[in-house]
Parts: structure tokens; C-alpha cells; sequence
């Protein structure tokens, strides 16, 4: 079984963009489930169930959805071979732009849009920058001059990865994008594999529930911001 | 010299790129007399956590970007002369039997009810289609097979595409957005080609522009002539698509001739019928397939003046309307 993460910002279409490739996937005969990780709510499996596939919902709660994956996905993993699967499909959001699903020996997909701005891919960190696939979507809103400063955008945050155009309304290059995925790595097992980057650091008093203000009550790994020293006038 | 041995000072006077680069992830190192490489490991671990990767992948990422650039200064890539659709079948699987031979600075017209598969057949040229697409169309470029890594470069987009739904949404003035586009495309003389792309679309435009005016604050007509100057000398895709021009605030035949000088391959989706004998041939899309190719002929060409004079006709009506007059009297 092939197991590849997507993952991106909220909003960017991923949701969207894996219909597209299941569809195309369908289409071609090949065995195809989804997962999907979210924080609080989700919806979006009835969709992927109304393509007739399997499909896993995991929510994650007041944990970081990036870190429930990891501790989740080789039981998800175990469910695909259950159902006889070619393709596991697993979308993630990204919530913080720092933490990131991708796996080593993983094929790994980021879907980014050209609604964010041209200064955005470097803002994303290793969702981005560590994904072999980078997906853009909503081309066709935004001018073409637009299309090409933010592929060179992204080009100079991850120049390694293959960057590919998808609308996720019209299904244009979902089936392109599907055809990509015929070539990722099969996956037997992931013990002891290894996250392409780590999940950042949270382990202060308020990843364990306080909610007070103030010092006293902060403990654990903190960080303080650097405030720049300009002259009041 | 490997660029982990050249100094910071070297590397930020001779190689922008390398700052730019740098300046993504927020490095700028404040002494600048120290090698690349030893600069980026007396680095703490936890900058690069933060940073959100790791050294070696931060080098890689590096090299990798600017051998790209080299190689898109150097202009590598073949250049397009010709695109040749090879027909596949349409939805019903019939074949389509066409070769189509589409040149450098030709306007063809698509024509088919919504639906019918113009996007598809977009998505075929864009992906250089061999056999692999539902279409089972082919591809040629300059009647050969293209290389498939070339699908993925950006410099080698076949496709740039224009449609009423394209909206400008970044916060910057013309001038800015146009200088953006040029550098990404590494142009040598930005202000010349900024310069030359506004004096062109305020000539396709009604109401003229600056240099000045926000990108948001253009109004339909002018983001439509500035959209259409800035990929006519700007883009790389020798393909354009125009997914109808409205009949406002711009000069249709006058975007249309500044794309074919500029040698483009224009591909116009339309159904206004001054637009589709404007060009010199239009491609009939029926269930997903080429259905026909018809070549405009000589008759249609005379028509086309007839059809301008009616159109002028209206856009009579439409300015007397915008003066406040009464319509009382159609012409």
C-alpha cells in the first residue's frame, strides 16, 4: 500500500484537491481510502464517503492536530492493509504553519493558495518546505502575473519539490496530480520510521491547562519575545 | 569556489539571490567577513528549529535554487515555435480525427457550450498530454515529443491564462506589480518594461491609469488591459488563453494584436461572434471532443465589418445612456 500526507493552511482546498485525485483514482480502478485529521470539527468525510470510499475521521481535541497524527497514523496505517487498499490518502491541517506531517520515505503533498499573498510560502515552514509535491490551488481567480510571482515564491522556499497547478472547483489537474502519486514509495510499516522535521516544542503550563496571566504561573519551555529598542519620540 | 567559502560580504554583493534567500527564513548575519558555511554552523540548534529546518537542508535548498537561476539566466530551454494537438476521443469515445498545428502569433477561437471541454482540452496542452489523460490526446511541441520533466518547470508553463473571474489581490501599486513579475522572471531593465507594459494597457484601456494607482483600485477594464499587457511581454507560456474579453472598457482588437505581435499563440474562448471571426480559425468543441475545425472564410471576414458596425452602434447607445439621454431614437 502506497500511503501519501497532504497537508496545508486551513481553507487551501486540500479537502477538495483529494476528491479530485479519488475521483481519478476511481476512475482508474485502484483501491483508494482517506484519512482525515482535524482539530474540533469535520465534515469532510461525508464527502470522500459520497465518492465510496473508506474513510477515517480523527479528531483531535484540545491536542495538537499535527502530533495526534503521528501518534495515530500506524494504526491508521493497519486499517488500510485491513481493507486491502493500493492508496492511503491522509489529510492534515496544518494549523500553525510550523508543525508537519511528512514522513521520510513518505510521499508528501502541501496545498497552498494563491489567495495568501506573495510573501506567504515563507511563512510555512517544514509543511512546506520538506513536501515533495506542492499543490497550488485558486488559479483561477487571481491574474496570471500573480500565478507566476507566487510559483517563484514558493520555488525559492522548497526548491527541490515539484510544483503543480489544481483547481479544486473544475477538478483541473487533479488527474495529473493522481498520476504523481503513482509513484510514491509503498509503505509496509512505520516503526521506527522518522518525521522529515520535528513537531515543535510545547511543553509549558498552558499545554497542560493553566490559564492564568503572569509569570508566576509560567513553567516549563517559554520563550521570550525580543521587543526592538527604538528610541520614543 | 564552493559558496559555503565565500564570505557573506562576497556572497550579499555578487549573488542577491543569496540574500534573498537567506532574508526568507530571516537570516542576515551581522558580521560579514565570515565563510557561508561556517557562519551556518556556529548557528544554535534551536535557531534552525525554529527556522523550521535543519542545516543540511537549508544548503541543499541553496544550491538547488541557484543553479535553477543559473539556469533560467542562461536560457536553456527550447523555445516553443509550434504546438500540435494530435486528437484522442471524446466522452463518448469517438475519435476525434485532428491534427491541429497551432503557430506562434495566431488567434484561434474555441467555440462549445459550457461543459463541452475547453477546460480539458487547456489541461491537455498545459500537461503536454501523451496518451496519459482521459482524452488520450498528444501533444507535440515544435513536432517532436517534449521532454516530461519540462511539465514541471515553471519557465516551461505552456498555458498563461486570462478569464473574467481574475481578480488582482495584492496590495501594491502597478508599478510595484509589475517590477514584482519582472524580477521574478529575471528581467535586466525592470523600469523600462514597467514603463513600456502601463503605456501599452492604457492603450487597450478607456480610462488611463498610472503608475501609481493600486492594483485593487483598477476598475474591471483596466485590470482586464493591464492583465493582458503584463502577460503579452512578461509571461513565459507561449500559449494564452482568453477566456472572453468583455466588450467594455477595453479595445478587443487592439489586446488581440498586441498578443499576436508579441507572438503569442492565442487561445480564445468566446461566443461573441466579432471576437471568433477575428480570428483565423475556431475550433468547434462538442461532448468532450474537437468536433470540427472550421477556417474563417473570406465571407466571414466581410461580415466581420458588418458585425463591428452594429457593435458601434451600440456602444453608441451605451455612452448616450451613461450621459444621462433618452433612447427614444435607435439609430
Amino acid at each position: 500500500m502506497k500511503l501519501v500526507t497532504i497537508s496545508g493552511p486551513p481553507s487551501s482546498g486540500k479537502t477538495a484537491i483529494l476528491a479530485g485525485v479519488i475521483r481519478s483514482m476511481i476512475a482508474s480502478g485502484i483501491k483508494v481510502g482517506a484519512l482525515k485529521y482535524d482539530c474540533l470539527a469535520t465534515d469532510d468525510d461525508t464527502l470522500f464517503r459520497s465518492l465510496g470510499v473508506p474513510v477515517q475521521t480523527g479528531l483531535s481535541g484540545n491536542l495538537c492536530p499535527d502530533h495526534y497524527f503521528v501518534s495515530n497514523i500506524e494504526e491508521c496505517l493497519d486499517w488500510g492493509f485491513r481493507h486491502g487498499l493500493d492508496f492511503l490518502l491522509s489529510e492534515s491541517a496544518g494549523l500553525c504553519n510550523r508543525c508537519a506531517p511528512h514522513i521520510k520515505g513518505v510521499l508528501a503533498v502541501c496545498v497552498i493558495d494563491n489567495l495568501m499573498g506573495a510573501t506567504t510560502p515563507k511563512k510555512i515552514g517544514p509543511m512546506l518546505k520538506y513536501a515533495d509535491i506542492v499543490v497550488i490551488t485558486k488559479g483561477d481567480i487571481v491574474s496570471q502575473a500573480e500565478r507566476e510571482v507566487f510559483a517563484f515564491q514558493v520555488r525559492r522556499a522548497n526548491p527541490k519539490a515539484r510544483i503543480m497547478h489544481v483547481n479544486g472547483i473544475t477538478g483541473q489537474g487533479a488527474g495529473e496530480l493522481a498520476s504523481q502519486f503513482l509513484h510514491a514509495p509503498e509503505t509496509t510499516c512505520l516503526d521506527g520510521s522518522r518525521l522529515r522535521f520535528s513537531m515543535p516544542a510545547a511543553l509549558c503550563s498552558y499545554c497542560l491547562g493553566e490559564t492564568r496571566i503572569g509569570m508566576e504561573h509560567q513553567l516549563g519551555n517559554i520563550k521570550r519575545i525580543k521587543l526592538k529598542e527604538e528610541p520614543i519620540s | 569556489m564552493n559558496i559555503l567559502e565565500r564570505t557573506m560580504a562576497d556572497l550579499y554583493e555578487n549573488m542577491p539571490q543569496v540574500s534573498l534567500f537567506l532574508g526568507d527564513y530571516g537570516l542576515d548575519p551581522l558580521e560579514r567577513g565570515i565563510p557561508l558555511g561556517l557562519w551556518l554552523e556556529s548557528l544554535p540548534e534551536e535557531m534552525y528549529e525554529d527556522i523550521g529546518i535543519d542545516m543540511r537542508g537549508l544548503v541543499e535548498n541553496l544550491e538547488e535554487y541557484l543553479l535553477q537561476q543559473q539556469m533560467l539566466q542562461s536560457g536553456h530551454l527550447p523555445a516553443v515555435e509550434e504546438i500540435t494537438v494530435i486528437g484522442g476521443r471524446d466522452k463518448g469515445g469517438n475519435p476525434e480525427k485532428v491534427r491541429l498545428n497551432l503557430k506562434r502569433g495566431s488567434v484561434t477561437s474555441i467555440v462549445g457550450p459550457t461543459g463541452s471541454g475547453k477546460s480539458r482540452l487547456l489541461a491537455d496542452i498545459e500537461w503536454m498530454a501523451q496518451c496519459d489523460t482521459p482524452t488520450g490526446r498528444t501533444i507535440l511541441v515544435n513536432g517532436e515529443k517534449p521532454d516530461p520533466e519540462l511539465r514541471f518547470s515553471l519557465e516551461y508553463k505552456l498555458v498563461a491564462q486570462l478569464s473574467q473571474n481574475m481578480n488582482f489581490v495584492m496590495d501594491t501599486t502597478v508599478a510595484e506589480f509589475v517590477a514584482m513579475h519582472a524580477e521574478s522572471r529575471m528581467v535586466d531593465n525592470i523600469e523600462g518594461v514597467v514603463e513600456e507594459i502601463v503605456t501599452q494597457a492604457n492603450q487597450l484601456a478607456g480610462e488611463p491609469f498610472s503608475t501609481t494607482t493600486p492594483v485593487t483600485s483598477l476598475s474591471g477594464g483596466q485590470s482586464r488591459a493591464l492583465m493582458i499587457a503584463d502577460t503579452a511581454f512578461l509571461s513565459s507560456s507561449p500559449v494564452v488563453l482568453i477566456d472572453e474579453i468583455e466588450n467594455a472598457g477595453i479595445d478587443r482588437k487592439r489586446a488581440l494584436s498586441l498578443l499576436v505581435r508579441r507572438e503569442k499563440i492565442v487561445l480564445m474562448a468566446t461566443h461573441d461572434p466579432i471576437l471568433a471571426l477575428m480570428a483565423q480559425q475556431r475550433m468547434v468543441i462538442r461532448n468532450g471532443g474537437i468536433h470540427r475545425v472550421i477556417k474563417t472564410t473570406k465571407r466571414e471576414k466581410e461580415n466581420l465589418a458588418v458585425l463591428e458596425s452594429f457593435d458601434n452602434r451600440l456602444l453608441a447607445l451605451r455612452t448616450r445612456l451613461r450621459n444621462g439621454e433618452l433612447i427614444e431614437e435607435v439609430p
